[in-house]
């Protein structure tokens, strides 16, 4: 039984990234926007991460480190494809290339160096119960401040009349515009809640799941965050269960290899097969009509 | 006062000649700056990266050689663009295609095969590369699954693919447990073009390459298709354009085309299949294409750039001790400014003044 706790709490581990930065994903998506830069802001988010946390001591700073970078990567976004109507989809590209160079430059200080892991939760009595306590009681508290910020993101979009806008930027920025709704400032908005839970999800991965730099530690988590949103057919709820599934996925083959399972690479390789192939069944009923929505160019002429 | 961008009446042919030297010029400013963030003197910094490695014989076909894939998978990138999808996973082509040549260099190994196991080589290839890229594009036909997605995440399926294949049932059994097959035989490998040199027949066909796209786009049916459905999708309804078939077409010919870079520079510079044999040319090939204006002629001259940064990179590591990081920031900052420029060829910006009234009756 103590295997199975050890699954799931590593399952939790490997999924908090994915979830905090599809949540941020999906919002951008949300408004009519796609930015395919969601690896790089991670990637430098977990540079600065790192670099905050291990020159402060803080895992606090840590944190506030790597979301302000990754804010600041996606205003560089939506500068070039909101401001200047340039394709979303090589911008995007273009951030995840930049980030990639940038956080090697930034952590090439940081290799090897170490830092304390983030605290865990622990309350006498609760987090002592068999098989449980530790599940529930017992994570850091990024595991609890990303489930925090899915139902935040979902009170946000269906419960608030911001929310709504948001949506409507999405679904059909003609008539949001014609509403006088300010598309592009909405837009940029949802870029950024966009790049700072990618920043977040990044700086998770130093500061929490691994307590070192190595570059490109993210490993390709940021396009899994991306097709996790198409997964999740663009609802909060479902990316939960999108997150926790493709952790899962993760971590299971770790195990199955250390069980004796050896199928080692072939298996990762069903396990990648697997991420393109899940994203089918949504794709047939949902993206086809709502990617068309998605990347339509921004509006001429609109002023920021 | 508010900056607005508005839509040029028609494209401006001025700013399309001038933006990638506009771009590039912005680039060296930005790395200027950044080399001296990084204390190393700037002058001497550039002249390295883009100065020394067109001064010795050697570096100029190491140029050449690195261009080779570049120019050939941006090609097929380009058209894909052009027809306005987004095949973003020409790096798992590339791999696939050399996967699937080195299969019968392999297979063929120390036996008698004649002088066809190159050609068959590049053959199967290039079919391999097609057949991996029309995945994306059929589930894009068939399903609407988003095509940029589908064919990014398969490129990690590729890289998994040859990792196992080397590791496992095609690693050299003399060749110390390293990840790689055996060394080709001479029938299997691409043939250099001066002895003793690195440059090899692979840069001719890219030029063949780039022929052929000038021609398909600029001649024929097919290639105005490509643009019409590209670039009014409407019209090229309205003209009875199959795009769906357009999709397969130009993902299948990118894919090939990828696919050929790949076993061309496994079976030519590299000389047996391991992990690691594209420093990233899939994607560096995107930069190429944007770069080169989405043009056959000027993908030709951003290949050659670009494969500039890799080499220089490699050689301000060297001499300057300049981290590697800094060539793949310079790819990501030429690309934004690309793109910035770019925008400027469609659009303008225009300064309104708010104190200025609306004409009356113009609403």
């Amino acid at each position: 039984m103590e295997l199975v706790e050890a699954i799931i709490l590593s399952v939790l581990a490997a999924s908090t990234p994915l979830l905090i930065a599809a949540t941020g994903e999906l919002v951008t998506e949300r408004a009519g926007v796609l930015n395919l830069g969601v690896e790089g802001m991670m990637i430098v988010g977990a540079a600065c991460g790192f670099g905050g946390a291990w020159l402060t001591g803080s895992t606090i700073i840590g944190a506030l480190c790597g979301i302000v970078a990754g804010t600041l990567l996606s205003l560089v976004f939506a500068l070039m494809t909101l401001g200047l109507a340039v394709n979303q989809v090589a911008t995007g590209l273009a951030l995840t290339i930049l980030g990639i160079g940038l956080s090697g430059l930034i952590g090439a200080g940081f290799v090897g160096e170490k830092i304390t892991p983030a605290p865990h939760l622990h309350i006498p009595g609760l987090t002592d119960i068999p098989l449980v306590g530790r599940i529930l009681f017992g994570e850091d508290a990024f595991v609890y401040l990303s489930l925090a910020l899915v139902i935040a993101v979902w009170l946000f979009l269906y419960r608030t009349r911001a929310g709504l806008v948001l949506r409507a930027c999405g679904d059909n920025h003609v008539s949001a515009h014609a509403l006088g709704y300010p598309v592009l400032r909405i837009r940029m908005f949802a870029v950024m809640f966009g790049g700072a839970c990618a920043g977040l999800a990044g700086a998770y991965l130093p500061l929490a799941y691994t307590p070192f730099f190595i570059p490109g530690m993210t490993a390709g988590r940021g396009w899994i965050a991306l097709a996790l949103v198409v997964f999740s057919s663009w609802l909060p709820g479902r990316l939960v269960i999108g997150a926790y599934l493709f952790g899962a996925v993760t971590i299971l083959q770790l195990h199955a290899q250390g069980a004796g399972v050896d199928l080692g690479q072939l298996e990762e390789v069903v396990d990648q097969m697997g991420q393109p192939l899940g994203l089918l069944p949504d794709g047939a009923v949902i993206a086809g009509h709502r990617l068309g929505v998605l990347h339509h160019p921004v509006l001429d002429g609109l002023v920021l | 006062m508010q900056l607005v961008l508005e839509k040029r009446a028609e494209r401006s042919h001025t700013i399309a000649l001038v933006s990638p030297l506009i771009a590039i010029g912005l680039t060296i400013v930005t790395m200027s700056i950044l080399f001296a963030i990084l204390g190393k003197n700037p002058i001497s910094a550039l002249v390295v990266y883009f100065i020394d490695p067109l001064t010795d014989g050697y570096s100029l076909q190491e140029l050449v050689v690195k261009a080779t894939p570049l120019v050939m998978i941006a090609i097929g990138l380009s058209l894909c663009y052009l027809a306005n999808v987004w095949n973003i996973g020409a790096e798992g082509q590339f791999l696939i295609g050399a996967v699937a040549g080195s299969w019968l260099a392999v297979k063929t190994q120390g036996t008698d095969a004649g002088f066809w196991v190159m050609p068959a080589m590049l053959l199967l290839a290039a079919a391999a590369g097609a057949l991996y890229a029309l995945i994306p594009a059929i589930c894009k036909v068939k399903f609407g699954a988003s095509e940029i997605l589908t064919s990014l995440m398969l490129v990690y399926v590729a890289d998994l693919v040859l990792d196992y294949l080397v590791r496992g049932p095609w690693r050299d059994p003399a060749g110390f447990n390293f990840p790689t097959t055996a060394e080709f035989d001479p029938v299997a490998t691409v043939p250099v073009l001066i002895e003793g040199g690195r440059l090899h027949l692979g840069a001719i066909i890219a030029l063949v390459v780039v022929a052929a796209a000038t021609i398909l786009l600029g001649r024929t049916i097919k290639g105005f298709e490509i643009r019409v459905v590209g670039a009014a999708p409407r019209a090229a309804r309205f003209g009875g354009f199959n795009s769906d078939q357009l999709i397969l077409l130009t993902f299948a010919i990118s894919g090939a085309l990828a696919g050929l870079a790949g076993i061309i520079e496994v079976a030519g510079p590299v000389g047996h299949l391991q992990p690691g044999i594209s420093p990233g040319y899939g994607f560096t090939a995107i930069i190429v294409a944007f770069l080169g204006r989405l043009n056959p002629i000027g993908i030709l001259i951003a290949g050659l750039f670009l494969a500039l940064t890799f080499i220089g990179g490699e050689q301000a590591q060297i001499a300057m001790k300049i981290p590697l990081d800094v060539t793949k920031v310079f790819q990501g900052i030429l690309l934004f400014y690309v793109l910035a420029c770019d925008s400027l060829i469609l659009y303008r910006f225009r300064l309104i003044f708010a104190s200025r009234q609306v004409p009356s009756g113009t609403g």
